[in-house]
């Protein structure tokens, strides 16, 4: 018996590993093919490789980024500066080792001009190492960690987005002034992004005089805010809220269960009531004050325009993601227009988006710091009903803040960074 | 059977080997890395198959002793500054000691039980490089880890010089768990793995033999997360996760277990369908589901056990 078993495996085993081999060189081959004719003619489309998550938990947000830069490719008809655009969009899952297999993928297989995407901070992280090694320039719009244009910068990264401290420093001084508030409880995610905002706030609202009088720090994967809601000392003027998609629904709504939220005035992070989670929100929302540095609700034509046409094309609200995935397509744009196209040195393109300068930003204008992080409004919002539908309402705008506030660039990096 | 069944596994790797050493060359790099990668993972779903597939003890927190190893190098690298060979052998040392200090605990207990023990070690260290911040770096991770070919001083570089490197280690890691499973010892734990009783009452100390098996398992984990942290040159938590550990369970489980030569088939084909079908649809989890579900019903012993017939 066991020999003849023997025989049978044997052959059909080879033929499952060697049919899988000559797969494989089939494929290697035709890319090879393909990567000798693309580098033979100059003039082909220019590649942009996208990064962000599709699948999972963080699905939704990584669609509204990739959206919003689908929209601002599709104004120019996916041409620019004489060319072609092609979009090879990868699903980093959410999970840093993948975006960097998917990153690989982009560079090293499909050869392209330069990337952009990825909403985690961890994922961020992970890619910078890689970005940087292989000097290919990529677009962050969305990753808020603050030491990636801090004190572990790469010049190879271009962030449109934010830091997540960014919009607090002013919120901060506002909190303080505008609103007249003295003592404040901290309630927030406890991971990078949480600790940075809450520490933006912390600092300039502290230094006004303003006293934070009980930080609270809640898992990600929280599903009962009640004892955390029972340990909010019921003194404070208000209470500072971090929270984005599920966790702020949920955060929200159990606020005005357990009353709340006709006590203490809420206000926070602009994610804890952005558009990805607030048509899904009721009255409990209702008089949140909150800071980001866009706004679905915002007037100036350009967003309008924007919020109407991303709303036909795709039937949501755009969101600060949304935003985002936009703000970083007009980017990529004005880069390869101002080369006209000619996007193959990588260092002069770097140079290029580094320099750009889209007219007509949803969010306002924008410019990048000599660390490549935005200059732009930040704006403070209050949720309320219009026609029927929750908005967040500018009330405030802070005109071209810079991720270093009003502290001196060098000052700033040599403190260390925010944590809880 | 015993005798046999080694011999023509190592027919099997040998040809996989002589494709894994003549292809590169000729593919680009992505492909390379893939490869890299697929060889990786192997030792890990390898090293899976000695607790799973011999023993059988299921482990739902294998992949933490790859991510403790793969922290292990994070740290000593990037935080201090260590040579080589420090963060090599510290990392193995590291994961190892760990296993032989959570095998303590692990090892009296069986099947359900122990697969619910493990998965909750593996979450408690999931946890920890989750919260540890000042070691960890919490969510985000370490990254400027450098890579392996730098930071050992070998005279070629690049994704082929990375790719002979871990082919050298995974041919030595293949070797030596070949010769576990084929020694005196190895038939001891699928003694266990058959009836566990029959094997007490023989005299042999069965909880040795369980916990001695979790400690190898966990040392070559270890040895492959050294080579997971060198390849991708950052570290984070979700090395440590459920689903790494889960999809660990799947490379072994569709491979065939018992075989060592099914998980590396299982892993190699894993790390390809993911990455091949996720640039062509967006509906690849869907796809990979049904792969799965296919090769369950299809293949209930796993690819590589697909034609043995029912033992008499």
């Amino acid at each position: 018996m066991e020999p003849e078993k023997t025989t049978f495996r044997l052959k059909v085993d080879t033929r499952y590993v060697v049919s899988g081999f000559s797969r494989t060189t089939l494929v290697a081959a035709t890319l090879l093919t393909a990567v000798c004719v693309l580098g033979a003619q100059t003039q082909g489309p220019i590649r942009i490789g996208f990064l962000t998550p599709l699948s999972g938990a963080n699905a939704q947000n990584g669609r509204d980024i990739l959206n919003g830069f689908v929209l601002a490719l599709e104004e120019t008809g996916y041409r620019s500066g004489g060319r072609e655009i092609q979009l090879m969009v990868e699903d980093d899952e959410a999970i840093p080792a993948v975006g960097l297999t998917k990153a690989r993928k982009l560079v090293e297989s499909d050869r392209v001009h330069f990337m952009a995407g990825a909403l985690l901070s961890s994922t961020g992280y992970a890619l910078a190492p890689y970005i940087h090694s292989m000097k290919i320039p990529m677009i962050y719009p969305v990753v808020s960690a603050d030491d990636l244009t801090q004190r572990a910068r790469s010049p190879w990264i271009v962030r449109t987005g934010w830091t997540g401290s960014q919009p607090n420093h002013p919120f901060g001084e506002y909190a303080y002034h505008a609103m007249r508030l003295r003592t404040i409880a901290t309630i927030a995610l406890d991971y990078a992004f949480g600790w940075e905002a809450v520490g933006g706030f912390k600092r300039t609202f502290e230094a006004e005089g303003g006293r934070i009088t009980r930080q609270l720090w809640t898992p990600l994967s929280v599903h009962d805010f009640a004892p955390y809601l029972a340990s909010i000392p019921r003194n404070v003027d208000a209470v500072y809220a971090l929270f984005l998609g599920r966790t702020a629904l949920q955060f929200m709504r159990q606020y005005e269960e357990y009353g709340l939220k006709d006590r203490i005035p809420l206000i926070g992070q602009g994610t804890t009531t952005d558009e990805h989670v607030l048509p899904a929100m009721g009255d409990e929302a209702l008089g949140a004050v909150t800071v980001l540095h866009y706004s679905a609700a915002l007037q100036n034509p350009a967003n309008l325009k924007f919020a109407a046409a991303y709303r036909s094309r795709f039937t949501r609200v755009p969101s600060y993601y949304s935003d985002g995935g936009y703000t970083s397509g007009k980017w990529a744009v004005a880069a390869i227009e101002a080369l006209q196209g000619q996007v193959e040195d990588r260092n002069v393109l770097l140079d290029a988006m580094r320099k750009a300068k889209p007219a007509d930003l949803p969010r306002g204008p924008v410019e990048l710091d000599e660390y490549g992080n935005p200059i732009e409004n930040i704006y403070v919002r209050r949720v309320e009903r219009v026609n029927g539908q929750l908005q967040n309402t500018v009330i405030q705008v802070f005109p071209r803040v810079s991720q270093f506030w009003k502290y001196n660039p060098a000052d700033y990096l040599r403190e260390p960074l925010y944590d809880r | 059977m015993a005798g046999r069944r080694p011999g023509r596994n190592s027919v099997a790797i040998a040809l996989a080997v002589a494709l894994l050493v003549v292809a590169p060359p000729l593919l680009p790099s992505y492909w390379v890395g893939l490869l890299t990668q697929m060889v990786i993972l192997a030792i890990l779903a390898m090293s899976l198959d000695i607790l799973l597939g011999y023993t059988g003890l299921p482990s739902l927190g294998h992949a933490a002793f790859f991510g403790v190893a793969a922290y292990a190098v994070a740290v000593l690298s990037v935080r201090y500054g260590a040579n080589f060979w420090v963060c090599v052998l510290g990392g193995i040392l590291i994961g190892t000691l760990l296993s032989a200090v959570l095998g303590l605990i692990v090892s009296h207990v069986r099947d359900v039980y122990f697969l619910m023990i493990t998965l909750a070690i593996g979450m408690v260290l999931w946890g920890l490089g989750h919260r540890w911040i000042p070691v960890t770096g919490g969510d985000n991770g370490i990254s400027g880890i450098p890579p392996l070919e730098v930071h050992a001083g070998l005279p070629f570089q690049g994704p082929l010089a990375l790719h002979y490197a871990t082919l050298v280690v995974f041919l030595i890691c293949a070797g030596l768990m070949r010769l576990v499973v084929r020694s005196p010892f190895g038939l001891t734990l699928r003694g266990i793995r058959e009836n566990e009783g029959r094997m007490k009452s023989l005299g042999f100390n069965t909880w040795l033999h369980c916990y001695l098996s979790f400690v190898v398992a966990g040392a070559f984990a270890s040895v492959s997360g050294v080579m997971w942290a060198y390849y991708n040159g950052f570290v984070s938590p979700t090395y440590l996760d459920l689903t790494a550990s889960s999809e660990l369970f799947l490379m072994v489980t569709l491979g065939g277990p018992s075989t060592l030569v099914g998980p590396m088939i299982g892993a190699g084909a894993i790390v390809l369908l993911k990455n091949v079908m996720s640039a062509y649809t967006a509906r690849w989890l869907l796809i990979l589901g049904i792969v799965y579900i296919v090769a369950i019903l299809a293949a209930p012993q796993g690819l590589w056990n697909l034609r043995k017939r029912p033992s008499a």
